[in-house]
C-alpha cells in the first residue's frame, strides 16, 4: 500500500470519527464544528515544538573537529613521508 | 576485530575534486580497519583537480587490488556513481560513505560489528543519537536539517533517525535491490534509498557517527534544497 494511502485512511478515519460526534452530540455542537481547527493548530504546535527540541538539544561535538585535526596531521605526515602528494594549495 | 570475519567490504567512494581528501581518507581507512577484508572503490567524475594522480599515487602506496579507480569522463551525479562503483565490487557487503572526511573511517569497525551482532541487511549512520553530533552548521542548516526530519518523520514514518545521511553498510545483494528502484538526485536520493528499504522490510539497524563539516574543498550539492526536499518529500509519500 503506497504511503499516502494510509494516511489518507488515517485522515479518512478520523473525519468519520468527527462525523459521528457530530450527529451523537456528545459534546456541544459548537465545539465539535471546531474540532478540526483544534486538530490542524495542534499538529502545526508539535511540529513547531518538534523542532524547536531539536534545535535546543541539538547534539554538536566540537572535540571531534580537535580530533579530526589531529587525524589530518598524521595522515599528511605518514603520506609525504610513502610519496603521497598531499600538499595543500 | 574478532578473527573469523569472512566477509569482505568493498567501501564505495564517489569523488569530485577531492584529491587532498581522498589521500586523508584512504589512510584513515587502513588506520582502523586493521583485520578485515576490504577494498576501496574510487569512483572520480573526471576531477580538474588531479584527485585521480592522487589515487594513483595511493594504489603505488598501498596496491592496486586494495584501492580500485574507476573513474568515469564526466560529473554525472552521486546516485549514478554508486551504481557505477557498485558494478566493480566484489565484496558481499557494501560501504557508501563521503570523501570529505564528514564520515569518519573510525566509525567502520562499529558498523560491521553491530551488522555482525545483528544480521541487519542495512546499518545507516545517525547522527540524531546519544553518541553521535555534528559540528560546523550555522543556525540555519540546522534549522533545515531538523525541520526535514520532522516532515519525514511525520508523514513518511521512515522507522530510521537519520534519514538524509549516507554513511551506510549494506548487504550487496539488498544495496543491488534498492538502488535499481531509486530515481531520486542530490539529498533525497539518500532518504528514498533508506525508505524503499524500509518499505521493502529490510532488516536495518543505526550506530551513531559524528558528523564533522568539510575541512579541504567545497560541497557539490546545494541550491535550492529546500525545494528539492519537499518535491522529494511528496514524491516519496505517493511512490512508498
Ligand atoms: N563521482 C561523483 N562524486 C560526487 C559528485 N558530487 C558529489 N560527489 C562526492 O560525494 C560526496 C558528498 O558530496 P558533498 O559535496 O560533500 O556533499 P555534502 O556533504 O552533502 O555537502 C563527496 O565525496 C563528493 O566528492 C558527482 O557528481 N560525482
Ligand atoms: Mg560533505
Amino acid at each position: 500500500m503506497k504511503h499516502i494511502v494510509k494516511i489518507l485512511t488515517l485522515l479518512v478515519a478520523i473525519t468519520g470519527f468527527w462525523i459521528g460526534l457530530l450527529q451523537t452530540s456528545v459534546i456541544p455542537q459548537s465545539h465539535t464544528w471546531l474540532l478540526p481547527i483544534y486538530f490542524v493548530v495542534s499538529l502545526g504546535c508539535y511540529g513547531l515544538l518538534m523542532v524547536g527540541i531539536g534545535l535546543m538539544c541539538f547534539p554538536t561535538c566540537p572535540q571531534e573537529a580537535l580530533l579530526l585535526q589531529e587525524d589530518i596531521t598524521e595522515a599528511k605526515e605518514y603520506l609525504k613521508r610513502n610519496a603521497v602528494d598531499v600538499r595543500s594549495d | 576485530m574478532e578473527g573469523k570475519n569472512n566477509n569482505k567490504y568493498s567501501i564505495i567512494v564517489p569523488t569530485y575534486n577531492e584529491r587532498m581528501n581522498i589521500a586523508l581518507l584512504v589512510y584513515l581507512i587502513f588506520k582502523h580497519l586493521r583485520d578485515v577484508d576490504f577494498e576501496i572503490i574510487v569512483v572520480d567524475d573526471g576531477s580538474p583537480d588531479g584527485t585521480q594522480e592522487i589515487v594513483k599515487q595511493l594504489q603505488q602506496l598501498y596496491g592496486d587490488d586494495r584501492i580500485l579507480l574507476r573513474p568515469r569522463a564526466k560529473k554525472l551525479g552521486l546516485g549514478t556513481a554508486y551504481i557505477h562503483g557498485l558494478k566493480h565490487a566484489s565484496g558481499n557487503f557494501v560501504v557508501i560513505m563521503d570523501a570529505d572526511l564528514s564520515h569518519h573511517p573510525k566509525y567502520l569497525p562499529s558498523f560491521i560489528k553491530k551488522q555482525l551482532e545483528t544480521g541487519a541487511s542495512i546499518v545507516t549512520g545517525t547522527r540524531y543519537v546519544k553518541g553521535g553530533g555534528v559540528h560546523g552548521w550555522n543556525l540555519m542548516r540546522k534549522l533545515t536539517s531538523r525541520g526535514a526530519n520532522v516532515l519525514a518523520q511525520t508523514f513518511l514514518w521512515p522507522g530510521v533517525s537519520d534519514l538524509t545521511g549516507s554513511f551506510r553498510l549494506y548487504k550487496k545483494s539488498v544495496l543491488e535491490d534498492v538502488i535499481s528502484s531509486c530515481v531520486s538526485k542530490g539529498y533525497v536520493f539518500q532518504m528514498e534509498m533508506i525508505v524503499r528499504a524500509s518499505r521493502k522490510g529490510y532488516h536495518i539497524e543505526e550506530v551513531p557517527i559524528t558528523f564533522v563539516d568539510r575541512v579541504f574543498g567545497s560541497s557539490k550539492l546545494g541550491g535550492s534544497e529546500i525545494v528539492e526536499y519537499l518535491k522529494g518529500l511528496a514524491y516519496l509519500l505517493l511512490t512508498t
